[in-house]
């Protein structure tokens, strides 16, 4: 997993809630047995004016000129700003795939589904969670100014505006602890490979009709 | 000190060590594998050179891509029309012969929409932790068992490991006491509950279905109940142990047998609330409340009862919310005020893991039965949940009154839930649905979806619009 320290880009507003995993990456994309690739597919049904398909060239498509990720202002966006709930619906985590694949290294919004949280971590992808009203902010700001840039340091767990305003945001110690060392969480529960063993010794002998062989 | 909730039990049962963050290795006892989520997870543990932690606890059967037409099922996995289907099916046999995990592959009997097959085979136990890459893995909650939907990297960590890194949920408590109406299932509840919470209202809780609507009953209602906790925001959904659990469960083939079973029995006995067990939220409902219920927009929040209308933007809570209702009337080709019995359908979808079992297809053909679809849609399909649940409907004649009414009867998968194999709508139709995503494009490009009850959905097939099943 690639690791993530300090994280400075342009930010490009989604401006509405409950946007869901089949929005940033519809089915006939989960079909791929790879990991990588899902960025040119990222939000199809939004970005582009005809139907996507898998293994297809996306070039010739028509693009859609009112979507956010198509207008020039927001070339090279890596900071995503949307409404809450977040990440809702299918637990894919092709969602998070299709958002790193395509560029993107943090998102804000006031809140996320649970499953979308999770698996973010696990692919270097940072959601972080401000309060409405900032949140509210940041897309006046963002709205306002071209070429709008945000930085978001992990290490200090803060968002930085231009004009150097530092915005505290949560996280939890483990999962900032594997992202910014870049850590495989298997490994690190492997080291308690013991533990494991044991707790299944006794499940076994309390629970056995669990056991097949 | 209070006593403890469902979720406080299983999740006591099952800390293998807590880290000094807050976060815990719970024990997983059954992984649930499908074809869709699993091969980049088995793909990581082959680069790793790893294996899997304990090969019983895992099941898989390939359920999302499969077609459902008979004939494109007759010639096995070489017979799948999409080439990228086909590789991804593939692929699932591939990674369980080189592993070693049991697999319903696709002609066996026993293959079906995961959700489905692991109840029905008993692979889903009361106090068990279940986990599948698949967020409708909340299901399983409905035998008292904490199911957790799970992303890929976490289907590869259990895999690993057998243990799933988690932070122990809030308690959400859905009370529904007093008696459900004449027609009202499961998925009206659950819809209704939806409606009132919000589909981020249950984010970050586990959330257990009580009270005495819920106690009476079935499986199959409780199960669809369960389904769709994840569309209100709970990653769990529950439902405690009772005699109705225990009946169902009883006799399956992986269920203990024997004296192993009395010794569970005496474990699960005390798989539920404490009377005492402090709830972070309570919500209460009165089940005589509960009408049938239709969605009409692009979330299920977004939903209304068979004598509502469309709202308007007047009902809209804020502007995030007005501007939300109004992409939907766009988006859904529907305007404020609308009644919902003036939506015309072009196809009906009876199926998925919301609503494909036996209990569901019984109710929808009791409602077809003697009737004809209407001439104005173009395609009603009975998509059953497994290839045992279409054995068991055979038996009792249900395929016949759904051909004989116009209906499709196919093979067990997923299907039009989420479109992946042939079967999904086209652009700008209306289709009434059993299924549990009523998302932009879920169901097909442009597709617009209203979630109903397999009663429900047979009625608007019948009438070729949304009509109230309790007067139909």
């Amino acid at each position: 997993m690639k690791a993530f320290t300090v994280h400075q880009g342009v930010v490009a507003p989604m401006d509405r809630a409950n946007i869901d995993t089949d929005m940033i990456i519809p089915k006939q994309f989960l079909k791929s047995i790879k990991r990588s690739g899902f960025g040119p597919n990222l939000f199809d049904e939004l970005r582009y004016l005809d139907e996507g398909q898998p293994d297809a060239d996306n070039s010739g498509r028509p693009l859609n000129p009112d979507f956010v990720l198509n207008q020039p202002r927001y070339a090279g966006a890596s900071v995503l700003l949307a409404r809450e709930n977040f990440g809702c619906g299918s637990s894919r985590e092709h969602a998070p795939w299709a958002l790193e694949d395509f560029g993107f290294r943090a998102v804000i919004a006031p809140s996320y589904a649970d499953i979308f949280y999770n698996n973010s971590f696990k692919n270097g992808l940072l959601p972080i969670v401000l309060d409405d009203a900032i949140v509210d902010r940041l897309f006046k700001e963002t709205a306002a100014n071209e070429g709008y840039q945000l930085t978001v340091d992990l290490e200090n767990k803060v968002v930085v505006t231009p004009s150097g305003e530092k915005i505290p945001f949560e996280v939890d110690d483990f999962r900032r602890h594997c992202l910014l060392n870049g850590l495989d969480d298997i490994g690190l529960t492997l080291q308690d490979a013991e533990i494991i063993k044991e707790y299944e010794s006794a499940r076994r002998v309390s629970a056995p009709w669990l056991f097949h062989v | 000190m209070a006593g403890k909730t469902l979720y406080d039990k299983l999740w006591d049962q099952h800390v293998v060590k807590m880290r000094d963050d807050g976060t815990a290795l719970i024990y997983i006892d059954r992984q649930l594998l499908h074809e869709v989520t699993s091969p980049q997870a088995f793909e990581g543990l082959r680069i790793a050179g790893r294996k899997p932690w304990r090969l019983d606890a895992n099941l898989a059967t390939p359920d999302h891509n499969v077609p459902t037409t008979p004939v494109e099922r007759e010639s096995g996995i070489d017979g799948i029309q999409d080439p990228v289907s086909r590789i991804q099916v593939k692929t699932l046999d591939d990674n369980c012969d080189h592993f070693g995990i049991t697999e319903f592959k696709m002609a066996d009997k026993r293959q079906g929409i995961v959700h489905v097959v692991g109840p029905e085979q008993g692979a889903t136990l009361p106090g068990m932790t279940v986990v599948c890459g698949d967020s409708h893995t909340a299901t399983h909650g409905a035998f008292a068992a904490l199911a957790h939907g799970i992303g890929t990297s976490e289907v590869e960590h259990v895999l690993a490991t057998q243990c799933l890194i988690q932070r122990k949920m809030k308690n959400l408590l859905i009370k529904v006491d007093g008696e459900l109406g004449k027609g009202i299932t499961g998925k009206d509840v659950v819809l209704h509950v939806i409606g009132l919470i919000g589909t981020a209202g249950g984010n970050g809780c586990a959330m257990e279905f009580g009270g005495s609507a819920i106690r009476s009953m079935s499986m199959e209602g409780r199960m669809t109940m369960c389904n769709m906790a994840i569309e209100a925001g709970a990653r769990v959904g529950m439902v405690a142990f009772d005699e109705i659990t225990a009946e169902y469960v009883k006799g399956r083939p992986y269920a203990p047998k024997a004296e192993q079973w009395e010794m569970a029995l005496e474990a699960w006995a005390d798989l539920k609330s404490d009377d005492d067990a402090v709830f972070d939220k309570v919500v209460e409902i009165r089940a005589e409340d509960i009408k049938p219920q239709v969605t009409w927009g692009t979330s299920p929040e977004m939903v209304t009862t068979i004598d509502g209308s469309v709202p308007t933007l007047d009902d809209a809570a804020d502007d995030v919310e007005r501007s939300g209702f109004t992409r939907a009337y766009e988006y859904m080709g529907l305007t404020a005020g609308q009644k919902i019995t003036d939506i015309k359908l072009d196809r009906v979808f009876i199926g998925s893991c919301t609503n494909s079992r036996i209990e569901d297809l019984r109710a929808a053909a009791e409602v077809a039965k003697g009737r004809k679809v209407a001439g104005s849609v173009k395609q009603a399909l009975v998509v059953p949940g497994s290839g045992l649940v279409k054995a068991q409907a055979e038996e009792e004649g249900l395929d016949k009154i759904f051909v004989e009414a116009g209906f499709e009867w196919r093979e067990p998968g997923c299907s039009m839930c989420l479109a992946m194999n042939a079967d999904k709508l086209g652009s700008g139709e209306h289709c009434a649905s059993t299924s549990n995503r009523n998302f932009e494009g879920r169901q097909g490009y442009g597709g617009r979806t209203h979630l109903v009850s397999p009663a429900m959905a047979a009625a608007a097939a019948i009438a070729g619009h949304f009509v109230d099943v309790r007067e139909f």
